[in-house]
């Protein structure tokens, strides 16, 4: 194969110097923050949650670009080039909702109990047990999830660049462990924030310049019609008219019936799967804990919904895009087996917008959309880094290993936990590029843990009569009815899976997660009612009946104009999804 | 990208707080830093699309470069007057979070009380 020997002596890109100049730029400017940062960080709740001070907008958009890594750049703009615009629902359905409920409704118990993360509420709400449970699982997650970002930025500097993924490696993990080391969640936020405009800078033009090449967004219908049309039926290329519309949705669920792919999009991917991942998070909700005010702690999701709205137009439209105008995705659509990629077994949908900047950006904007990338892919990792050693030193550590100390040793501890993240993430970096598949299946499995969370969360702070062993009981036997349903499914676990329920792909893991928060509800229901609840006095901040509504909002907030207002905010927020979710 | 115009000269209603104004994380503005960073692609940009390989076979006949950095430098002008007609207001006080007896004391500052 000609292509092949082509594709393994070069680089899959080709940067010239003023592309380099761009890159390194952006790494002289994450640098700067790292040590501006660092002369304001003087005790341990600045490092872990930058003092409490920033801004609601700041926070905000740290809020998006925490979530803005590897997995929903590559990962939607894959879906995207495979499925087409049900993609949006992951954004649409999937993640704005929950996000205006934890600024709603569940904020002002994280912010106003004065928890530094989510697993302190849990202890504080529900003592020793449930908070184990989650402190570790959580911790474990996010070394084995840095491990993914640090490999997938390492892989894409690989194929850019040409260095050896070794040096990739290392000197991504060096540069992320220092701006953190030195400035602490402060430095991570802010670069968040920065990160927020290199990604639009470098996917607005793409978007652009790629729908002006097939002739506007009508061009690109009609190119995607044809193009399904004329595919061979063995490529299974899904019907024009499911690509081009979001509902019901079938190319993504894999259900038959449109009505179970609704019901399975609003219920399992809107309701279970996304309220655990965006209000139980602690990387998502430490952004909040950041900022200046309860008022600004729960406008902090909401204001990161406006940005999170648009950003699927630079993602999933790209990847339209590139199924149809990237000779390689659209023969990988077709059925063919295309060799190269940046992974070097073979094209990939994961490549579709590395090969759509090939193919159409010049150098400069080039060098640019790839600062762009590796920002996404660098941020991703040092929000789970910086969210791991908030947990470790203060739940893990300073709870259960060494009490008692003083505010500076929890700080050193803080910063050697960094360290020794860093190290942990180069290691499963290693393994993750010897067993890729392992590590997407882990990442699915870690994705059950948040829907008995969100049960768990949600019983317990409405409900105060719910008990303490009722949380953790809850909490386990939700979980292990998530990975049991993923067992019996088609392939949630690959080859693991036994296939005994006839449900694949997304469907099964809607399903697995539906089954973790019913069995999580209903263990919680019937434990709470045979065991001694917490005495009401100790409930205060923590459940809505024993909290006075005072302790809820901020004074300051009747004094701002209606558009700096949660609840006002939250409902524009809320008609513009739904307007968007008809229009589309 | 100076840093000098963060700290706002005279906070109304905070001024007599200074030691707790000192505290602040928030001493740096992260706007000037945008607006440099911006500011910067944009040139390197705009240069680009006037004496670079203008690649028109790629871009489908757009000056794409010259196009992008002229949009960069209006965003980067964009975040450096905000930075100065809203210069960042320091909180005046950050309450320790320690007064909680459910929780192992650390000695936050010892010679503070």
């Amino acid at each position: 194969m000609p292509g092949l020997s082509h594709l393994s002596t070069a680089t899959l890109i080709d940067a010239k110097p003023v592309d380099y100049l761009i890159i390194a730029l952006y790494f002289v400017f994450v640098l700067g923050i790292g040590f501006m940062a660092r002369r304001a960080v003087s005790d341990s709740i600045d490092f872990f949650l930058s003092g409490r001070s920033l801004p609601a907008w700041v926070t905000g958009l740290a809020f998006i670009s925490a979530n803005l890594g590897a997995v929903e750049i590559m990962g939607m703009s894959a879906n995207g080039a495979e499925f087409g615009v049900a993609t949006v629902h992951y954004f649409w359905v999937g993640a704005i909702p929950a996000m205006l409920f934890l600024g709603v409704v569940m904020m002002p118990f994280y912010y106003g109990s004065k928890v530094r993360s989510v697993p302190e509420f849990m202890f504080r709400r529900f003592g020793t047990g449930a908070h184990l449970v989650n402190a570790i699982s959580f911790a474990v997650a996010q070394l084995l999830i840095a491990g993914v970002n640090l490999y997938l930025l390492g892989s894409i500097v690989h194929a850019l660049l040409g260095w050896p993924l070794w040096v990739a490696l290392l000197v991504a993990a060096a540069i992320v462990l220092s701006y953190i080391t030195l400035g602490g969640l402060s430095a991570a936020i802010y670069n968040e924030v920065l990160q927020f405009f290199v990604i639009v800078a470098a996917l607005l033009p793409l978007t652009l310049i790629g729908l002006h090449r097939v002739g506007g967004y009508e061009g690109l219908k009609q190119k995607i019609t044809e193009f399904a049309a004329t595919a061979p039926a063995s490529a299974d290329v899904p019907p024009a008219d499911w690509q081009l519309n979001s509902w019901p949705g079938q190319a993504l669920t894999g259900f038959e019936s449109p009505f179970w792919s609704v019901v399975g999009i609003v219920f399992g991917l809107g309701f279970v799967l996304s309220f655990g991942y965006w209000t139980t998070n602690f990387v998502e909700v430490q952004r909040a804990m950041a900022s200046n005010s309860i008022s600004a702690a729960r406008k902090t999701p909401i204001i990161g919904s406006f940005p999170k709205m648009f950003v699927p137009f630079i993602v999933i439209l790209p990847g339209m895009v590139a199924a149809v105008l990237v000779k390689e995705i659209a023969e990988l659509k077709a059925g063919g087996t295309p060799a190269g990629g940046a992974s070097g077994k073979g094209v990939a949908y994961n490549d579709s917008l590395l090969l759509l900047m090939r193919d159409i950006l010049p150098n400069g904007l080039l060098g640019l959309a790839i600062a762009g990338l590796l920002a996404a892919f660098m941020a991703g990792m040092a929000a789970n880094i910086s969210a791991f050693n908030t947990v470790f030193s203060y739940d893990l550590w300073q709870r259960y290993i060494r009490k008692d100390h003083s505010d500076d040793y929890y700080l050193r501890i803080g910063r050697l936990a960094t360290v020794g993240a860093t190290f942990i993430a180069i290691f499963t970096a290693t393994i993750a590029s010897s067993f890729s598949n392992i590590m997407d299946y882990l990442q699915s499995l870690f994705g059950f843990f948040n829907a008995p969370l969100f049960a768990t969360f949600i019983l317990g702070m409405f409900w105060k009569r719910m008990t303490a062993t009722a949380g953790w009981v809850g909490l386990s036997a939700g979980t292990l009815s998530a990975v049991l349903v993923a067992y019996l499914s088609e392939d949630a676990f690959g080859t693991l899976s036994l296939g005994v329920i006839p449900l694949s792909g997304q469907g099964a893991a809607f399903a697995a997660a539906s089954t973790a928060f019913v069995v999580d509800i209903v263990l919680s229901i019937v434990v709470s009612l045979v065991t001694e609840p917490k005495p009401a006095g100790s409930l205060r901040g923590l459940v809505y009946s024993e909290t006075p509504r005072e302790d809820l909002v901020d004074p300051e907030e009747a004094k701002l104009p209606w558009f700096r207002r949660t609840l006002p905010l939250a409902g524009v927020s809320l008609a513009l999804v739904i307007a968007l979710n008809f229009l589309v | 990208m100076s840093a000098d115009n963060t700290t706002p000269p005279s906070v109304p209603g905070s001024a007599s707080s200074s030691p707790a104004t000192k505290h602040a994380a928030g001493a740096f503005d992260i706007r000037n830093f945008i607006g440099a960073l911006l500011g910067l692609y944009g040139i390197i940009l705009t240069l680009m699309g006037i004496f670079g390989d203008k690649a028109y076979d790629k871009t489908g006949g757009i000056n794409a470069n010259l196009w992008a950095g002229l949009v960069l430098l209006v965003m980067s002008a964009i975040f450096m007057t905000w930075a100065r007609l809203k210069p960042i207001l320091v909180p005046a006080n950050v309450e320790p979070p320690d007064d909680d007896a459910t929780r192992p004391a650390p000695k936050r500052r010892p010679s503070g009380h």
